[in-house]
């Protein structure tokens, strides 16, 4: 029974915390920008009031524009289940479950990008063509990083890599391993759409890239839509805590609750780099995914001692 | 420790080969002089000798700190702050730089050493700055980033030369290092006197010396 | 006493730029020539002990290379007081594009000659490789200044070429030195020449053959050999003529002895097959690029310099094929310097007259310089090889060295691009000879006179050679193949010698190895002498190929007419 809980307990903490990211990371730049802020439980009021709401569909598109946040949201909880959260085990563990991971993150972005495109708008056209680009990048740099940890570690599935990334593990490997977070840190900050790859607070719908695609959603397709961010946003920070919070004593609460102050840093992190930063230039963006896979390879090599 | 240390001198590789600001290229290539001056005293921290101590202080102060600011000179006496189209793009060099590291750990694999090393690693990631230095060179415009290239390629060479704990004699070391500095030193100059000339230091303007162009011979 | 070959024009140099007085700097110089050719001469008379440790020694390839640069600069520094007054001070127009421009100060550039003749001096005296590196690399800092003596955009894009492309090639260089090092770490000498070819047979091969190919490809760099010699042509176009001279008669063959001491190492461990069918196939790609652009080249100067490429290609091949052509190659490189230095002062002074630089342009310089335009007429017919000249019979000896060895088709493409450039250089060269002129011009005797010393050497080192010069020539010729000492200390390296060294080798049971002798001979005798490869196969025979020199001496005798006597050359 008990291991049962424990399995469960990762993909509970996704679906119960995802929004609190957002709210933290608001909070953060609040805090920075020398505002009060929203309240930090404001992502799951919004999200409360667009699941009351109904929806409105233009004439023009078709079941795909529809299927679109529902399948979206239903793949991002695929991966979630698939993920674990630094020494807590996934709900679902198997040989090669990283590879299923990173597909459902994939088929999540495609339904996104081409209920998108069946709008027919030329913005949400031009913010397709730009998540399609980017993530063409990422992606590579994503698959580079799991095969760096693989390598590094000897496993094969999620579960059993984040198992294995201990202090001593660092301690061996640690090159290694600062490497593929370096990459990881880039790869979440693209794939959710942060500064300095886009800015989700812009206004102008021509410098957007995520926030331009779901413009035409509306009620609870867009509460989806936000949820599936959310969640989306905390299996790529999991991945990355994974690694930086190496702790790994054995006692689930334990391991537990490091991981989630470890997701709570990093939400506070990306709040840091939203204050201080400015948007990069978006043909500097394909360099820096580039970056972050050349880092991935170098782990790699270092591995291969 | 060492891991660490070549881990970094890599990644001022890339940090290189995607930066535009030559003000910014300036400094990494700094930073690289010191991790590569530091070398000799962490490959060796357990038996530092008076020898190694002093390459190591002559390497750090030479190009971490004279070259940079020889090279800082220069820049300032030109109107130029950033590479504008180099020959081979930033993402596309940054490509060819995991390549050159992959092939340098290839390489590395290949060759024996009959000595023991401090670290695996150290013999890949001299040659992969040796060849990140050269490719600098062939696929960069400014005159600036040409002679950067070379003092990559020379930092690249230092950390071979280091990593093997070769008995060149000090009086060699000393020279080579003088000479790379009057080297850097007449670059510096020549850098001034293109700006001066072409109005620009970029070394694509340099052209006029072609065999076909003047070709004018009729018999 | 070897020591003041470097350090009397280093010091020299130094003070030139204190000295104000244009005059009294522009004979000191000529007294540097004066004084540094005494001394050189002295070091052929007396043969001189080893300095600082034997770092710095002066053996017999050095000796050469040394007195050719010492000649080439006394007469570089006589012709450049006439050259100086010629370009006087002030403004001057372009010749090109008309725009107006200034010479560098007089003390820069006569400082930087003196200099430059002392790094090129510690080239050749350098007995230590890392030494070796520091003065090559040296000439490169103290020429790049006398490049861009004229300040124009011109030059300055040469002198960047120069500088940048040099500084490279002398890096790679600098790993090769600390490849070496790796290679004779386990035979544990220091890095000097005469312990590394010592303890050559212990050394690690593959670092070994790594080092070899960065030398090559350093020093190859500086010396000019295709596909690395992209400098050239422009540093020796834009750069004055007599700094072209030095440049190309003097500095070339400096990084050529780099190589040539990488060579003895690669011998004595050896690895000799590998380092000279590498230098064949550089020597060969030298002489085809030069021939291509040497063939409708409207540039004289640029001709002059490509002709330099193609010469250098012909000392690699004659390295390369080993045996007489060693030879040939020592008496070539004499030959080409004294040639090509004369042809570079003689282009000064139709440059300074006609004030182009175009071939077509130029017409009748018999007529209006006489002595120039006649000298012009004699430089072609000696750098193309033509008879009586000297490198008639170095090319020659060279050719018959080609084709002793069973290398025909080597042979037949040495002749083939030889005829190439000496087509390609006729047209043009008689073309500004002949035709009319504008009336004569009044030549200064400080910029003929030492063309026409030349043009007379040129001649006589084809008709006649002193017997002592013979000797020093096969002494250096005798040490770059590894035969120290008495001729019998020999490596053996078969494809150089003559059917009776086969036949001793084959015969020779001492060592209970008949077996095995066969089929190297065979491949030698097909011109295919890749021992690395046989040695997978034949591992035995490997190891007999890895032995200690004086252990090789006993198996094998050389003949003293392995190298042949000057008067047999031309039979």
């Amino acid at each position: 029974m008990e291991t049962v809980l424990i399995r469960g307990a990762a993909l509970a903490c996704a679906l119960l915390f995802a929004p609190l990211l957002i709210g933290t990371i608001n909070q953060t730049k609040a805090f920075f920008a020398g505002r009060r802020g929203p309240p930090l439980l404001q992502p799951y009021f919004d999200l409360w009031k667009l699941l009351r709401k109904g929806a409105v569909y233009s004439r023009t598109t078709t079941w795909v524009f529809r299927a679109g946040p529902i399948v979206g949201l239903a793949a991002t909880i695929g991966a979630a289940a698939l993920v674990p959260l630094g020494g807590l085990p996934a709900a679902l563990a198997f040989e090669g479950d990283l590879l299923v991971a990173a597909g459902l993150l994939a088929l999540a972005r495609f339904f996104t990008v081409i209920a998108a495109l069946d709008t027919g708008s030329a913005f949400e056209g031009m913010g397709a063509s730009r998540e399609v680009q980017f993530s063409a990048l990422a992606e590579p740099a994503l698959f580079l990083a799991f095969a760096a940890l693989a390598r590094a570690t000897g496993a094969l599935s999620l579960t059993e890599i984040y198992g294995r990334i201990s202090v001593a593990a660092w301690m061996q490997s640690g090159p290694s391993f600062a490497l593929v977070a370096a990459a990881l840190g880039v790869v979440f900050l693209t794939e959710n759409a942060r500064i300095p790859v886009d800015d989700p607070n812009t206004h102008l719908e021509l410098t957007m890239i995520h926030e331009v695609m779901v413009l035409d959603h509306g009620g609870p397709d867009f509460g989806f839509v936000q949820y599936g961010a959310a969640l989306k946003m905390w299996v790529l920070g999991s991945l990355l805590v994974g690694i930086l919070i190496p702790v790994r004593s054995g006692r689930w609460w334990l391991d537990g609750a490091a991981a989630l102050e470890g997701m709570f840093w990093v939400a506070v992190g990306v709040g840091i780099v939203e204050s201080v930063m400015a948007r990069l230039r978006l043909l500097r963006v394909p360099q820096m995914l580039v970056g972050a896979g050349a880092l991935c390879v170098l782990a790699i090599v270092l591995g291969m001692k | 420790m060492t891991d660490l240390l070549l881990v970094a001198v890599v990644l001022t590789n890339f940090v290189l080969l995607g930066s535009s600001r030559l003000a910014a290229c300036i400094r990494v290539a700094a930073a690289q002089g010191i991790l590569v001056g530091v070398m000799p005293l962490i490959l060796y921290h357990d038996a530092v000798s008076v020898r190694t101590a002093l390459i190591a202080a002559a390497g750090i102060t030479l190009k971490g700190i004279v070259f940079p600011w020889l090279f800082f000179r220069a820049l300032r006496d030109v109107d130029v702050t950033r590479e504008v189209e180099p020959f081979v793009g930033y993402t596309v060099s940054i490509l060819i730089g995991v390549g050159a590291v992959a092939g340098s750990f290839w390489l590395g694999s290949r060759l024996v050493v009959p000595r023991p090393v401090p670290s695996a690693f150290v013999i890949p990631v001299a040659f992969s700055v040796i060849f990140i230095g050269l490719f600098l060179i062939v696929s960069r415009k400014t005159a600036i980033s040409q002679a950067l290239g070379y003092l990559v390629m020379e930092n690249g060479i230092f950390a071979f030369g280091v990593s093997l704990a070769l008995e060149e004699p000090f009086l060699v070391e000393l020279g080579v290092l003088l000479d790379v500095f009057a080297a850097t030193f007449l670059m510096g100059i020549m850098v001034f006197h293109i700006s001066r000339e072409f109005d620009h230091i970029d070394v694509g303007r340099l052209a006029s010396l072609k065999d076909w162009t003047t070709r004018r011979y009729k018999s | 006493m070897i020591l003041a070959v470097v350090l009397i024009p280093a010091a020299a140099g130094l003070a030139a730029f204190a000295i104000r007085g244009d005059g009294l700097r522009r004979w000191l110089t000529v007294a540097v020539g004066l004084a540094h050719a005494g001394v050189t001469a002295r070091l052929w008379m007396r043969p001189t002990a080893p300095a600082l440790g034997g770092w710095i020694a002066l053996d017999r390839p050095g000796l050469l290379f040394l007195s050719i640069t010492s000649l080439l600069f006394l007469a570089a520094s006589i012709y450049g007081v006439g050259y100086l007054i010629r370009e006087g001070r002030g403004e001057r127009r372009d010749i090109k594009e008309g725009f107006l421009f200034t010479n560098a100060p007089e003390q820069v550039f006569a400082g930087c000659l003196m200099l430059f003749l002392a790094t090129m001096s510690l080239v050749t005296v350098s007995h230590h490789f890392g030494l070796l590196w520091v003065a090559v690399e040296a000439t490169t800092l103290a020429s790049a200044p006398l490049i861009y003596f004229h300040r124009h955009h011109r030059s300055l894009e040469a002198t960047w070429k120069y500088l940048l492309i040099g500084s490279v090639g002398i890096a790679v260089a600098l790993l090769g030195n600390f490849c070496l090092n790796v290679a004779a770490s386990r035979a544990g000498g220091p890095a000097l020449l005469d312990g590394l070819v010592r303890g050559a047979a212990s050394m690690d091969p593959a670092w070994l053959k790594a080092a070899f190919l960065c030398f090559l490809v350093g020093y190859g760099t500086k010396m000019g050999l295709a596909p690395m010699h992209s400098w050239l042509p422009d540093a020796h176009t834009e750069s004055p003529s007599l700094v072209s001279s030095l440049l190309s008669g003097a500095l070339l063959n400096c990084a050529f002895l780099g190589i040539l001491r990488s060579v003895q190492v690669c011998d004595a461990a050896g690895l000799g097959n590998f380092a000279r069918e590498l230098l064949v196939g550089f020597g060969l790609l030298s002489m085809g690029v030069a021939g291509v652009f040497i063939l409708r080249q409207a540039d004289y100067k640029r001709m002059l310099a490509y002709s330099s490429v193609e010469h250098m290609g012909i000392l690699a091949l004659g390295v390369g094929i080993g045996g007489a052509a060693t030879f040939g190659a020592m008496l070539h490189a004499v030959n080409h310097s004294v040639t090509k230095a004369m042809l570079f002062f003689v282009s000064g002074n139709i440059l300074a007259a006609y004030r182009t630089r175009v071939c077509a342009d130029v017409r009748g310089v018999v007529r209006t310089l006489p002595a120039s335009g006649v000298l012009w007429l004699v430089g072609f017919l000696a750098i193309t090889g033509s008879p009586p000249f000297g490198t008639f019979l170095s090319e020659f000896t060279i050719l018959k060295a080609a084709l002793d060895a069973g290398r025909g088709w080597v042979a037949a493409a040495y002749l083939a691009l030889l005829a190439l450039v000496f087509v390609g250089m006729a047209a043009p060269f008689l073309n500004m000879a002949q035709g009319s002129s504008e009336g004569r011009r009044r030549e200064g005797w400080l910029v003929v006179a030492p063309p026409i010393a030349f043009a007379a050497l040129a001649l006589l080192l084809g008709l006649w050679l002193p017997a002592r010069f013979v000797d020093a020539l096969r002494g250096a010729a005798r040490e770059v193949e590894g035969l120290r000492g008495s001729p019998v200390v020999a490596a053996p390296r078969p494809q150089a010698m003559d059917r009776d060294h086969f036949v001793e080798f084959e015969e020779d049971e001492a060592i209970g190895r008949g077996h095995g002798a066969s089929p190297v001979v065979h491949r030698h005798r097909l011109g295919m002498p890749d021992l690395d490869h046989l040695a997978a196969a034949e591992p035995e025979l490997h190891r007999l190929e890895r032995r200690p020199v004086e252990e090789r001496a006993e198996l094998i005798e050389v003949h003293e007419d392995m190298i042949p006597q000057w008067w047999e050359i031309g039979q």
